[in-house]
């Protein structure tokens, strides 16, 4: 069996922004990066199904788009234990539809039993690129996924998909199959220091970007958020923090 | 005729919150507003917000949702009636087909939209980038329809009312590949979160699951129950009943003290109507403070520590 996960590098924005020159993105000076929190899910869910198989010739294979900085985070699903990984060389646009686009060929050439993506990316929330991507790979799906028990010989598999408020829809789907994997579905492992250092070396394998058509959106302006109403602050020692909110309590609570 | 599409959200024979939302949001584009339901027996699901035009029955074998009942059925309808904007609501259901919809169209596309309007004819789109710490407004490509997925709770139900012109539409539609087989309750906790007038909620700030019982502690000294955000019930370390947001339980305390909590969308879209919200965060940009009325820039071990003196 061959699963592949698709992963994204995200960007992770800290206590202070600022724009690029023409306002339509941050400037990557204020920006950190690490592996998508629903990605590290989406691994550990193919590690384990690996694992439980007990059938050591399953392949496991991380692709990703973008350019070379987004290679730790490929380098991180590799030692977790996957065991190889695909870059798609790309720099320009990131919705969604345009990121599946240049991830169908690339994983179809793979020919998949499963394939893995994260709901959603923890920067963007767009909860799309796995969708997309199933239907430009003509594979049936399964969007927020907990829970995963596969029937190999059936060629289906019985899932939970997570619904609003924790109620959860029991899913027949055929496979081969994409499911998008939800935070929660498994604990994910911590790779060891000398997994780390090992996947440094691997090799990562590169491919171009296919044709990716017009983007489904343009940014045409990013913004700080207006502040709401606007908290009031409450300043000064921790003491007097906590004086105050006992005492704004206190007061609501009456 | 240009019109803007919205499909109904509904569960179990009930309609969703959304579904009247999405009308609030269609209305801002001007045009004429068009709702379909997708459902067994369309009729029996009932349509009731000012502003909607036409009501269009798609009726369907199925009586849940499955995605590629949703997709075929959507896809017919657009190519019917040529919508300029269709809406459905950011909902784990529209998650499993629109994207599907728009890469197969090739549509204008965008996901947890919390702000619409005109520019001239153009649609224009707010949404959050950056782990909701900025806003970008987003234009799509001319001469298709756009298909955008809009945020719950992000704009206000439309009134009831209306008196809507009513037609069907039918629609063969293939066999699915994911079947619906059963729903499962979420799990019944130890105590009900939602009818708590205090609640003292800690996030993914708390570090590790030793310092729960500390919280636990300060909790019953204040008077409050204690709830969470998602990530540590991810981890296992507290039940999902004790959740608040999207995926768990959505509340309305007269006080809610978030601790260590950044305010993922989700996470807000179970409290943001809490009576009054006070925030500790660390991080002065956490977007816990777009929603509070108080917010302390500090350590929230700090704050708990000079609370449970005072207590």
């Amino acid at each position: 069996m061959k699963i592949v996960v698709c992963v994204k590098q995200v960007a992770v924005l800290g206590d202070e922004v600022e724009f690029t020159d023409d306002a339509r993105d941050v400037d990557p000076d204020f920006l950190d990066a690490s592996l998508n929190e629903w990605d590290s899910y989406a691994t550990e869910e193919a590690l384990r199904i690996r694992e439980n198989a007990g059938s050591d010739g399953d392949e496991i294979v991380v692709v990703s788009v973008g350019d070379g900085d987004v290679e730790p985070a490929m380098r991180r699903c590799l030692a977790m234990g996957a065991d190889r990984a695909t870059r798609i060389d790309h720099s320009g646009s990131r919705d969604p539809i345009t990121i599946a686009r240049l991830l169908a060929p690339v994983v179809n050439a793979e020919s998949p039993d499963l394939v893995f993506c994260g709901v959603q990316s923890s920067d963007a929330v767009q909860a799309a690129t796995g969708t997309a991507l199933a239907e430009l790979l003509d594979l049936a799906r399964v969007a927020v996924v907990t829970r995963i028990e596969l029937d190999t010989g059936a060629r289906r598999a019985t899932v939970h998909r997570e619904l609003e408020g924790g109620l959860v829809d029991v899913t027949e789907v055929d496979t081969p199959a994409l499911l998008t994997i939800q935070t929660g579905i498994n604990q994910p492992r911590y790779a060891t220091l000398r997994a780390i250092k090992q996947a440094e070396q691997e090799p990562i394998q590169l491919v171009a970007a296919g044709e990716e058509g017009e983007p489904a959106y343009r940014v045409r302006r990013m913004f700080a958020p207006p502040k709401g109403e606007g908290a009031e602050l409450l300043d000064g020692s921790a003491a007097d923090i906590a004086r105050r909110i006992a005492g704004i309590v206190q007061e609501r609570l009456k | 005729m240009s019109e803007t599409l919205i499909v109904a959200e509904h569960l179990r024979g009930a309609m969703r919150d959304v579904t009247g939302e999405l009308v609030t949001a269609a209305r801002l584009l001007g045009n004429p507003v068009a709702v379909a339901v997708i459902a067994r027996d369309p009729s029996r699901l009932e349509v009731t917000y000012e502003g909607v035009d036409e009501i269009v029955g798609v009726p369907v074998e199925q009586a849940e949702f499955e995605n590629d009942v949703y997709q075929h059925a959507l896809e017919a309808l657009i190519a019917e009636r040529q919508p300029e904007v269709v809406l459905l609501g950011f909902t784990v259901n529209s998650m499993g087909y629109g994207p599907a919809v728009a890469a197969k169209l090739d549509l204008g596309f965008a996901s947890d939209v919390h702000g619409l309007a005109l520019d001239g004819e153009a649609v224009i789109a707010t949404r959050s980038f950056y782990g909701g710490k900025v806003d970008a407004e987003l234009e799509f490509p001319e001469g298709r329809p756009v298909l955008l997925l809009i945020r719950p709770t992000a704009f206000a139900p439309a009134p009831s009312g209306g008196s809507p012109s009513t037609s069907a539409f039918s629609v063969e539609v293939p066999s699915s590949r994911a079947r619906h087989v059963d729903f499962r309750e979420a799990a019944v906790g130890d105590v009900d979160i939602t009818t708590a007038d205090f609640l003292l909620s800690i996030g993914r700030g708390v570090g590790e699951q030793d310092a729960i019982p500390q919280f636990e502690r300060l909790a019953e000294k204040l008077g409050a129950v204690l709830s969470v955000s998602r990530p540590l019930v991810d981890a296992g370390w507290m039940p999902n009943a004790r959740q608040v947001g999207q995926s768990g339980k959505t509340v309305k305390p007269k006080v809610y003290l978030a601790l260590g909590i950044s305010g993922a969308v989700q996470h807000l879209a179970g409290m943001k109507t809490s009576g009054t919200i006070i925030a500790v965060n660390t991080d002065p940009e956490a977007a816990i403070f777009n929603v509070a009325h108080y917010g302390a820039v500090a350590d929230l071990f700090d704050v708990a520590d000079e609370l449970e003196k005072l207590s």
